[in-house]
């Protein structure tokens, strides 16, 4: 057995620490990422505006500054916010950002982004005649979505939110730069202390390849789902 | 109120996309039981037509009632709009459609295409929509398909599934948009089988098709249609067999010469 | 809406951050991410173009050696591929004594070794994926005009590939810029790493890290708006007329 001189427990506390980040930060960046698709498929201006310059702002700036930025800036904003209000009203409100919580929206809010680009190019390649087929047998818009829209969707936009997800997992790494204790985290600690850097450094590493090809085999499993009746197709 | 036995009466279509007018005024009035064809060259505004009859596209003016009750529209920015989305939606369940490209959903098996609007719009308990669904599949010829994918079927396959799923609606009017215009040639046959036995049911259709044949022998109406007018109208044996207008001649004469 | 414009006013001439003296920072810091991103590009460009063909070439234990080289440093944070360069040349004992030791110490070197290894795993995928996707026809027509494999990847294979990768390679250019960002953690002052200093010091995170946001936005969209150019001109080839 590989001696991890104390650091063992850490390192699997830290493993299970990005699992959560990932799957939590994959829940808030898929539910943003179709709101902003349809915003942008969305005829109205007002709609279309926001969702065009969120995703040109996330797309042109690095994760790591955006992390930085929502992290240490919006702490700063909200005390401002609070020390007005204490100001003016006099409650003293203290709310202190949970660095798991600012993670998970950060990571949310940027892949939000990426997602809402693979969703749009999925909506659009949608074959209209099936939805017209839905219009005229009088679906309601919400039934139409569920039934109809959502799932020929997801046959397109499954490659493009698998290699999303990859891509956020690797991501979750830069959590451990805002002081968060994931698996990255705790081995650069352990390797600053003992100087071992392969001793901590590679078994981090074959954890992300790890779930990197549990992944894998999930994604075959969704693209059979959602391949249903398109295998002879093409 | 416009009299309530007569499934479909529109009247005054008008219809542009940008500059171009493509419907001119354009009226139609289908009784119990008729089968009417629309005929014409490509661009002849007859496909549009059929689609502003349940709103796929929208008119820019003009009524549409059905069984005597008007859809009522309102003015947007977008051009007229259906005023009530749930009138909207109910009449649509009453005038179902058979398209060209057949638009079965393709995540679902046949049979839940079938089944698929009669449980979650007009909310038919599932056992007896699957019951019902089964019988018309059979009658389409087509029971041993259907737990086949679409793309698992043949072109002629998919548009007499297409019309079980149109049927199971249990529509007033059906409403065929040249659902033979796709098909292989030998595949023709079987849907326009299919057609006829629906004709001879009593069924209320209106066809958008090129059969010639179907035109005469099925419909009880000929309507031709040129640059978005009605230019003819009438029995087949007058309109098809003895055309007044020139235009009506030369678009019926053999072509290939 | 006096009293907010009031309660802003210190803020926005609290010009304490946009000094002469920072602003020579700042510029520091853009010339050594400039720098950083170009040298792990143009090196990690050389090594791909050997290393794709060799992913696609006959020999079993090459095409696997290369597909187990882009498989583990794609499949892993470049994070972690930093720590292990900066860390890993600096712990191995004896070294700090070792006339190689003035290069190491430099984060610059293990985080450029780094970052050009990513890189190259990437862009080596991505122009295999181009020669996979190369027409058949015109393959066997250069072997049907009995040119050898070298000379149908000089002629034939390469220039056409290499021209369809161009815009996932362009996805790949603005993807380095934004990696390289962490580069700051092992102590470079590149962009971030200039506003995480003025940050920390003025403790003023919006204008320190929407500066270079902006900054980062400017690089990213010249980088697109090349690319754009190059494949108009490089691809007119395959656009319809």
């Amino acid at each position: 057995m590989i001696d991890f001189q104390g650091y063992g427990p850490r390192l699997l506390e830290g493993a299970l620490l990005t699992l959560e980040l990932a799957v939590l930060s994959l829940l808030v960046a898929v539910v943003l990422g179709l709101l902003t698709a349809s915003a942008r498929l969305s005829r109205l201006a007002v709609l279309r505006l926001p969702a065009i310059i969120y995703t040109v702002i996330i797309r042109g700036v690095p994760d790591l500054v955006l992390m930085l930025l929502l992290f240490y800036g919006a702490q700063i904003g909200i005390n401002q916010l609070t020390d007005m209000i204490y100001d003016r009203w006099g409650w003293d409100i203290f709310i202190n950002i949970d660095p798991f919580v600012a993670g998970v929206i950060t990571i949310g809010l940027i892949f939000g982004a990426y997602m809402a680009e693979t969703f749009r190019g999925a909506f659009l390649a949608v074959d209209q005649g099936q939805i017209e087929a839905a219009e005229s047998f009088g679906m309601s818009p919400w039934l139409l979505f569920r039934h109809i829209r959502f799932p020929l969707m997801m046959r397109h936009a499954l490659p493009g939110l698998g290699n999303n997800w990859m891509v956020l997992l690797k991501t979750t790494a830069l959590v451990s730069i805002i002081g968060l204790s994931d698996m990255v985290r705790v081995a650069a600690e352990a390797t600053r202390a003992t100087h071992q850097t392969f001793l901590f450094m590679i078994p981090v590493a074959l954890g992300y390849l790890a779930i990197t090809s549990l992944s894998e085999i999930g994604m075959q499993w969704l693209k059979k789902r959602y391949n249903a009746g398109f295998e002879e197709a093409s | 109120m416009a009299d309530a036995s007569i499934p479909l009466i529109v009247s005054d279509i008008h219809k542009r996309f940008g500059n171009n007018e493509v419907l001119k005024g354009i009226s139609l009035e289908a009784r119990k039981g008729d089968v009417i064809t629309l005929i014409g060259a490509s661009g002849s505004g007859k496909s549009t037509f059929l689609r502003c009859m349940n709103l796929l596209e929208r008119p820019d003016s003009g009524d549409i009632l059905v069984h005597g009750e008007p859809i009522s529209f309102r003015r947007t920015r977008h051009g007229r709009e259906p005023a009530d989305r749930g009138q909207l939606q109910r009449i649509r369940t009453r005038l179902s459609m058979v398209f060209q490209s057949f638009n079965l959903w393709a995540h679902m098996t046949l049979i839940a295409n079938v089944i698929e609007a009669p449980v979650h719009v007009r909310g038919v308990p599932k056992a007896r929509a699957m019951e019902q669904g089964m019988a018309l599949l059979e009658r389409v010829g087509l029971a041993d398909r259907a737990h086949y994918y679409p793309a698992q079927l043949s072109g002629g396959q998919q548009q007499r599934g297409a019309i079980a799923r149109a049927l199971a609606m249990e529509p007033e009017v059906m409403l065929f948009d040249e659902p033979t215009s796709a098909l292989d040639p030998e595949l023709v046959g079987d849907v326009l089988k299919v057609m006829r036995e629906l004709a001879d049911e009593g069924r209320t259709m209106i066809v958008v098709t090129h059969e010639m044949d179907f035109a005469r022998d099925v419909s009880n109406q000929v309507v031709y249609l040129h640059q978005g007018m009605v230019e003819e109208q009438g029995h087949p044996s007058e309109v098809l067999d003895n055309p007044s207008s020139s235009r009506l001649r030369q678009f019926l004469a053999p072509r290939g010469r | 809406m006096q009293e907010l414009l009031q309660s802003l006013a210190p803020w926005l001439s609290d010009n304490a951050i946009f000094t002469p003296a920072t602003l020579a920072q700042y510029w520091g810091g853009f010339v050594n991410t400039v720098q950083l991103v170009f040298i792990s590009l143009i090196i990690g460009l050389f090594l791909a173009v050997p290393l794709a063909i060799g992913r696609a070439s006959p020999i079993w234990i090459l095409r696997k050696s290369i597909w187990l080289y882009t498989w583990i440093f794609r499949g892993t944070p470049l994070l972690i591929q930093l720590y292990i360069a900066y860390y890993g040349l600096a712990f191995i004992p004896g070294v700090q004594d070792s006339p190689i030791w003035p290069l190491i110490k430099d984060p610059l070197y293990p985080a450029l070794l780094a970052f050009l290894l990513n890189t190259a795993a990437y862009t080596t995928e991505i122009f295999y994926g181009a020669i996979k996707a190369m027409p058949r026809g015109e393959l066997e027509a250069a072997r049907a005009y009995g040119m050898s494999p070298m000379l149908a990847y000089r002629r034939i294979i390469l220039p056409s590939a290499l021209r369809r990768a161009l815009p996932a390679y362009g996805n790949e250019v603005i993807f380095m810029l934004h990696a390289s960002a962490i580069a700051s953690v092992v102590t470079i002052a590149d962009l971030t790493g200039v506003a995480y200093n003025i940050y920390s010091r003025y403790y003023a995170p919006f204008s320190a890290f929407i500066f270079v946001a902006l900054c980062y936005m400017v690089l990213s969209f010249s980088i697109q708006g090349i690319f754009r150019l190059l494949e108009k001109r490089m691809l007119a080839h395959l656009q319809p007329r």
